[in-house]
């Protein structure tokens, strides 16, 4: 077979799967995530003729699209897939939801039967568009070939503009064989969609005057700075250093201001830190940069920042006003609103009394002196937390990035992992699927191959994607999976303590896979330790083996995650480890809090 | 501060969840909104899946292309809800792709010192019978400024176009006259004075 080589950029006449080809390759595309079936067969037949971009093939659909996932939330670029109809497109459906929570750019390409077929109730056929409208920011039905390389160029577009998110191309396999004519990306102009990028001058200036008449600050920011790119994490450090205002962080923008810095609070939120959560509770002025006000950050409404006038930056005007009112909201990329913030900052001479900022930092450390992510070792038992502690001291010197499965580990990861840079911490943060973290790294992987990639997993989310230790051994992608594995779902059994009497109402792991044998089963290395004394030496063998890696690390079983601001509390009403004996825990929670949870 | 820990753990007052659902104790009100949007394939299930994805209400919805050239259609979107939930509506519907333009008719009205925007509804009202019911039933169509545009010995079609009040009123009083059924279009609206959306 001889391959061809398809640079040429200009219009040109070819068939629909050779446009969708085509259309990869001038959008930048060199990596794409996908799985065959009957009617994407067209498309995967180009595929094989060409070299530029690289097929990546999974074992489940919803593995594609976490590591489209991880693949654009460590790159910067879009994260692009490609699956048959029917299964192939449902099996996406929660990866492009998790996507849109988290803002996160995919390009999807599904296969949709041949057009005289649809709704028919054909084989393999499914509503795609139907399916997808709700977890997509836009999605299409190209029902003629002339118009699939205008429509390929615009997804590209909107699910990289504005508010990123995923976006789904369903191509019915007679499109795909039909011929007509290409044009490139520069034939088309993208006007219509233009989400506005700087944000308004007089309400930066209001928001910079405001902010120097605080007496107690605080910058909340979010997953928008990550998405806004490098110059929007250098802003908002010269911010904090021009301000000297603490800052904390949503899950989601954990490493735009380092967390070896000297203004850094640790998370907020329901698992946030003592003095994130009491710094939110007391600020007279807020700066949310690029967050959302989501519920887990929030805790109770009616009680969160009681004194607190809020500056809102986003760039999805309907995020603003949404949750919380903003006295001073800014549409805008946070990049391009920090720019102007920062010069007008520089310019004006008024700024918070020193006295105030003192006394104000004064508390914080009062706050901080409080050790909320404190933890009684043990001699016996490897405690999830060192565990986490210990992978980020091994893991110094190394050019890391680390993801996660959803639960108990993904808090302790956040808690006690220290991110320094953004674009490094992979995690499902809106939707919370279980089964991201696995499929996540590779998608890491295959973006920075030289780079080691730690997944942070429990031995229950682990499970919900394990199918792709095997496209992990077969692209050479060499991704340690750490197993806290304390053989519970762990979090819904800390929920099951606090809300529902510690009955344990199936969270319990039984018939545990020996997920050593697992690890060799796919042809990759399995680690197992389950005493403190040995976990550093496991640690490193995990880090030195070559290749695929699952280590079982094998955690006290009964350990849960503080500080927690429990079901409808305030930020000022946290329950901190040393506090979380069985009778505070079960007392934590009234009755209504528990029917409303 | 250790005893103000203490203090911390103690149950607090209901309300209290970690979703936290908050006392709405704000007015709900109507606003008339309209949505200009591209004239595309499903470009209606995704206004009304925004609606019913979230949770809002829509009291009438009317939707017909507008400007064939640029193939725009025009929705007419009638929704209660508390203020901040009608600026989430226009937010959330502002984002999508082939929305061009949100205007809330309402409020455009009020800044313009009228009650509401101008908004008028097209209905075909049914009724069938005879004697002195069908004689009523004529003499209150012409009363209202209805047309009869389809009739029998046995039955009236009377088509009726005017404020919603209007429509409604026309209806209920023909109930007890034979109605045998009612097709109404939903309101169709726009501000008063020179300029456009």
């Amino acid at each position: 077979m001889t391959k061809t080589t398809k640079t040429d950029t200009g219009s040109r006449e070819m068939t629909g799967a050779e446009m969708v080809v085509q259309a990869l390759i001038d959008n930048g595309v060199t990596d794409l995530f996908g799985y065959p079936g009957g009617a994407v067969l067209p498309i995967y037949d180009e595929l094989h003729q060409q070299e530029e971009v690289r097929h990546i093939l999974v074992r489940h659909e919803q593995g594609a699209g976490h590591a489209a996932e991880g693949y654009a939330r460590s790159t910067g670029k879009p994260g692009v897939l490609l699956v048959t109809s029917g299964p192939g497109a449902t099996n996406t459906v929660t990866p492009l939801q998790d996507a849109l929570m988290d803002s996160i750019p995919l390009i999807c390409i599904t296969g949709q039967v041949p057009t005289p077929l649809i709704g028919s109730d054909a084989f393999q056929e499914c509503d795609t568009v139907g399916i997808t409208r709700p977890c997509t920011k836009h999605n299409w039905l190209v029902s003629d070939v002339n118009e699939l390389a205008a429509v390929l160029h615009e997804a590209f577009h909107v699910a990289t503009h504005g508010r990123p998110g995923p976006v789904v191309v369903d191509v019915p396999k007679d499109v795909q064989f039909a011929t007509g004519i290409y044009h490139p990306p520069s034939a088309f102009d993208q006007a219509h969609y233009q989400p506005k990028l700087s944000g308004d001058l007089e309400k930066i200036k209001e928001a910079v005057a405001l902010m120097a008449s605080a007496k107690k600050p605080v910058i909340y920011s979010g997953g928008g700075v990550v998405n806004s790119g490098d110059d929007a994490t250098r802003l908002l450090r010269e911010l904090v250093k021009l301000t000297n205002f603490p800052i904390t962080s949503t899950l989601m923008g954990l490493g735009c201001y380092p967390a070896s810095g000297d203004n850094w609070l640790g998370m907020l939120g329901m698992h946030g830190t003592y003095e994130a959560n009491m710094t939110m509770h007391g600020c007279d002025v807020m700066v949310c940069i690029g967050a959302r006000f989501d519920d887990r950050i929030t805790g109770r409404l009616d009680a969160f920042a009681p004194d607190a006038k809020i500056i809102h930056i986003d760039v999805d005007a309907s995020s603003i006003n949404k949750v919380v009112h903003a006295d001073v909201p800014i549409i805008g990329d946070v990049e391009h609103v920090l720019e102007d913030m920062v010069r007008l900052w520089r310019a004006q001479s008024a700024k918070p009394a020193e006295e105030d900022m003192k006394k104000w930092w004064a508390q914080i450390n009062m706050w901080r002196d409080r050790k909320s992510l404190s933890y009684k070792p043990n001699d016996d038992v490897i405690m999830p937390q060192l565990a986490i502690e210990r992978l980020n001291a091994m893991t110094k010197g190394h050019d890391t990035y680390i993801t996660t499965e959803v639960g108990q580990h993904q808090m302790w990861a956040a808690q006690y992992f220290d991110f320094d840079e953004p674009n490094r911490w992979m995690t499902s943060g809106g939707l919370g699927t279980m089964g991201y973290g696995l499929p996540a790294a590779m998608g890491v992987q295959i973006a920075h191959p030289d780079s080691l990639v730690v997944c942070v997993a429990g031995d229950a989310s682990v499970q919900m994607n394990i199918q792709e230790m095997s496209s992990a051994m077969q692209h050479g992608a060499p991704i340690k999976i750490m197993i806290l594995n304390n053989e519970y779902m762990g979090m819904v059994r800390q929920w099951q303590q606090l809300l529902h009497g510690n009955r344990l109402s199936n969270s319990y792991t039984e018939a545990m896979p020996d997920f050593v044998k697992l690890a060799e089963a796919y042809g990759a290395t399995g680690i197992r330790c389950s005493k403190p004394d040995q976990l550093d030496a496991a640690i490193k063998k995990m880090i030195e083996t070559p290749g695929p890696v699952i280590f079982d690390c094998c955690i006290v079983a009964l350990a849960n995650c503080f500080p927690m601001i429990p079901s409808g509390k305030a930020h000022n009403e946290m329950l901190l480890p040393d506090e979380a004996t069985d009778e505070v825990v079960g007392k934590a929670i009234d009755e209504k809090g528990k029917a409303l949870v | 501060m250790a005893k103000e820990i203490q203090n911390q753990n103690k149950p607090v007052l209901p309300p209290a969840s970690a979703y936290f659902i908050a006392e709405n104790t704000d007015v709900i009100v109507q606003h008339t909104l309209s949505v200009l949007v591209d004239n595309e394939s499903g470009v209606l299930a995704r206004v009304i899946g925004l609606f019913s994805g979230r949770g809002y209400n829509i009291e009438s919805l009317t939707v017909s292309e507008t400007e064939h050239e640029q193939h725009l259609s025009r929705i007419t979107i009638i929704s209660k809800g508390t203020p901040k939930v009608l600026e989430q509506i226009k937010r959330q519907l502002e984002r999508m792709v082939p929305v061009h333009r949100v205007v809330d008719l309402t409020l455009v009205a009020h800044s313009k010192g009228h009650e509401k925007p101008l908004e008028r509804e097209l209905a075909l009202v049914k009724v069938a019978g005879e004697g002195n019911d069908r004689v009523e039933a004529l003499r209150l169509a012409e009363a209202f400024g209805a047309i009869v545009t389809d009739a029998t010995t046995k039955h009236f079609i009377f088509e009726i176009t005017g404020r919603q009040q209007k429509v409604e009123q026309f209806i209920s009083i023909l109930t007890p006259l034979g109605l045998v059924e009612v097709c109404r279009t939903g309101i169709a609206a726009m501000n008063r004075g020179v300029e456009g959306m």
